[in-house]
């Protein structure tokens, strides 16, 4: 099923209903029936299903477990191949983030599409788009890598990550105290790193975490993994 | 060097204010910081700083020599910028924007008004510490006289700036907390502030003249005055930096930190002036022991209460580049924000300040 640019006017009709539906009912489950009525918005620039091709943007076809900027034949923003290099696998829960505000979660990305800020709907479109790619998971390509995988494979520098420290103590307490801010020693070098990729590509959505994370590199995150991991809570 | 026994924090003296906080717990000392980390406390006056002979002498004439001098004064409130005002009148008028027993004549003054009587906070023009702050007060004082039943006092704010900072949140928060109790004049409304009465508790403007039976008034500021002694600072009244390092520009073996520094983008914050120590931290071990020097990086969180369990926050990251340090990515609290994520805030502040005071103080 290849689904291609409806006519605009009939598009705006379509959606304008199924805010009124979606309204009546706040709380119902995903339904992707709803979600391809949103989609209509979406196939301007991607087809989804098989058979689908690139188009202004990349085919949505075995979607779910793909490596982000990781298909050879269509050109993505650096910021997009940056991401996909840094671990961003696509799943509904990234996808979520991603269609609440494109911009914010990966920016740079080329999509020019401002953000879904409605969680049942953008629940409604990820149930569509999962149903839309059901396709042989054979052929669809292995992600890349795991979340913070080069950050995980780089020998962290404990000076730096003293140093680079100095912003977490702020809040978080060397002793590992939590009060009202949560404890960062003893973690889990793995769950660590991954902790922070997530804030940085927006999966975890607090604010000030997000600012803290967004400058940090692999080196960075490496290096304050390292100087962690020497603490052991008290 | 400090010349007083226990350090009360300006930030979270607002909630002092509004009675979330004892003056107790806002108050610290300095003796871990002697008994766990090997640091020298001396409280003292530093009164005179010999750049040449690198050494400074304290009140009671003995002297101590450095390699390298980290100095952290703060501000200087310039009483004379709002006339009528002085360092006297700010006995009977608060300015209360120096913490210790300032904050607590304020609290007194709030804590005697009585339902119907009116307060006036003359606000500063930038830059000033913590931008913010004085709005978080006037949401403190409205949250007091709430509490209490006062339907029928008022609290005006009159500020030389045009507008301010969280100025959205801050009016989306009074319209639904406190409605009518807060006017706020900008310098386009009043025209400008000519002159303060201690006696009549009055505040001329061009506009009107307001009278208040509390009157807070912040001044405009500078750098702490042994900086301006020393001369450390510029035509500004503040101290330029190097924005990678936070050394002086006027000596090599000098390190500004805090509200007395040029910090280009960054506001003159608690959390700010703890992130410029560690960048000045990291270059003087690097001086001296020739220790690994990393790019600085800075960045700055602050928190405002409006009412209990309604926080918002502003944040940003900073970098230096050739001319100053600047901002790289910042964000900002929404209005229309749900009431659990603005109690979290409030959560998150409480622990931000556990935190950076067992950092600065120690454990």
């Amino acid at each position: 099923m290849v689904r291609r640019k409806g006519l605009p006017g009939s598009v705006f009709v379509v959606v304008a209903l199924a805010v009124t539906t979606l309204a009546a009912a706040p709380d119902a489950a995903p339904d992707s029936e709803r979600g391809q009525i949103i989609f209509q918005t979406c196939e301007g620039c991607h087809q989804v299903g098989e058979g689908a091709r690139h188009g202004i943007g990349p085919h949505l076809d075995a979607f779910f477990g793909r490596c982000a900027g990781s298909l050879d034949a269509f050109k993505y923003s650096g910021a997009m191949h940056r991401y996909g290099e840094d671990g961003l696998v696509w799943n509904a829960e990234t996808l979520d983030a991603y269609l609440a505000r494109p911009q914010a979660m990966v920016p740079g990305t080329r999509m020019s599409y401002r953000g879904l800020t409605d969680a049942a709907k953008r629940a409604d479109l990820i149930a569509y788009i999962a149903s839309a790619t059901a396709v042989d998971p054979t052929l669809a390509p292995a992600p890349r890598a795991e979340i913070g995988a080069a950050a995980m494979g780089i020998d962290g520098d404990p000076d730096y990550g003293e140093y680079l420290a100095g912003e977490s103590v702020t809040c978080h307490q060397r002793s590992g105290r939590t009060d009202g801010i949560p404890s960062i020693v003893g973690w889990l070098r793995g769950a660590f790193i991954r902790a922070l990729f997530e804030y940085k590509t927006n999966v975890r959505q607090h604010q000030v975490m997000k600012l803290m994370a967004v400058n940090l590199g692999n080196e960075e995150i490496a290096a304050l993994a390292a100087y962690f991991r020497g603490f052991d809570p008290q | 060097m400090r010349p007083i026994q226990r350090y009360t924090t300006c930030f979270f003296s607002n909630l002092y204010l509004g009675g979330y906080r004892s003056f107790d717990s806002i108050t610290h000392g300095y003796d871990t910081l002697a008994a766990n980390y090997g640091i020298s406390v001396v409280n003292a006056f530093a009164s005179v700083v010999d750049r040449e002979g690198k050494t400074v002498r304290l009140a009671d004439g003995s002297t101590l020599s450095y390699d390298r001098l980290i100095i952290a004064p703060g501000i200087d409130l310039i009483y004379d910028s709002v006339p009528g005002y002085s360092e006297e009148a700010a006995e009977i008028m608060p300015h209360s924007w120096k913490a210790g027993p300032q904050t607590q004549l304020l609290k007194a003054k709030l804590d005697a008004i009585e339902d119907g009587q009116q307060i006036i906070i003359v606000t500063p023009p930038n830059p000033y510490r913590c931008p913010p702050g004085p709005y978080e007060r006037a949401s403190m004082f409205a949250h007091v006289l709430k509490a209490k039943g006062f339907t029928s006092s008022r609290i005006i704010i009159l500020d030389p700036k045009p507008k301010f900072s969280k100025q959205a949140l801050f009016s989306e928060g009074w319209e639904k907390y406190y409605p009518g109790m807060i006017e706020w004049y900008g310098s386009d409304v009043h025209g400008g502030i000519k002159s303060v009465d201690q006696k009549s508790g009055e505040v001329a403007t061009d506009l009107d003249t307001f009278k208040g039976s509390l009157v807070n008034v912040i001044p405009a500021q500078r750098a702490g005055r042994i900086e301006q002694d020393v001369g450390l600072t510029d035509d500004s009244g503040y101290c330029p930096i190097d924005p990678a390092s936070m050394r002086s520009k006027m000596d090599e073996n000098i390190f500004v930190i805090g509200d007395a520094a040029i910090a280009g983008d960054i506001p003159k914050s608690a959390f700010a002036a703890n992130s410029q120590a560690k960048v000045a931290a990291m270059n003087v071990r690097g001086d001296l022991i020739e220790s690994k020097v990393f790019p600085a990086k800075y960045a700055n969180t602050c928190w405002s209460l409006i009412e209990t369990d309604d926080c918002v926050k502003v944040g940003a990251q900073y970098a230096p580049n050739s001319e100053k340090i600047a901002s790289t990515s910042s964000f900002i609290s929404q209005t229309h924000e749900p009431a659990d994520l603005r109690r979290t805030n409030y959560e998150e502040s409480v622990g931000w300040y556990k935190g950076i005071t067992t950092d600065i103080f120690g454990a």
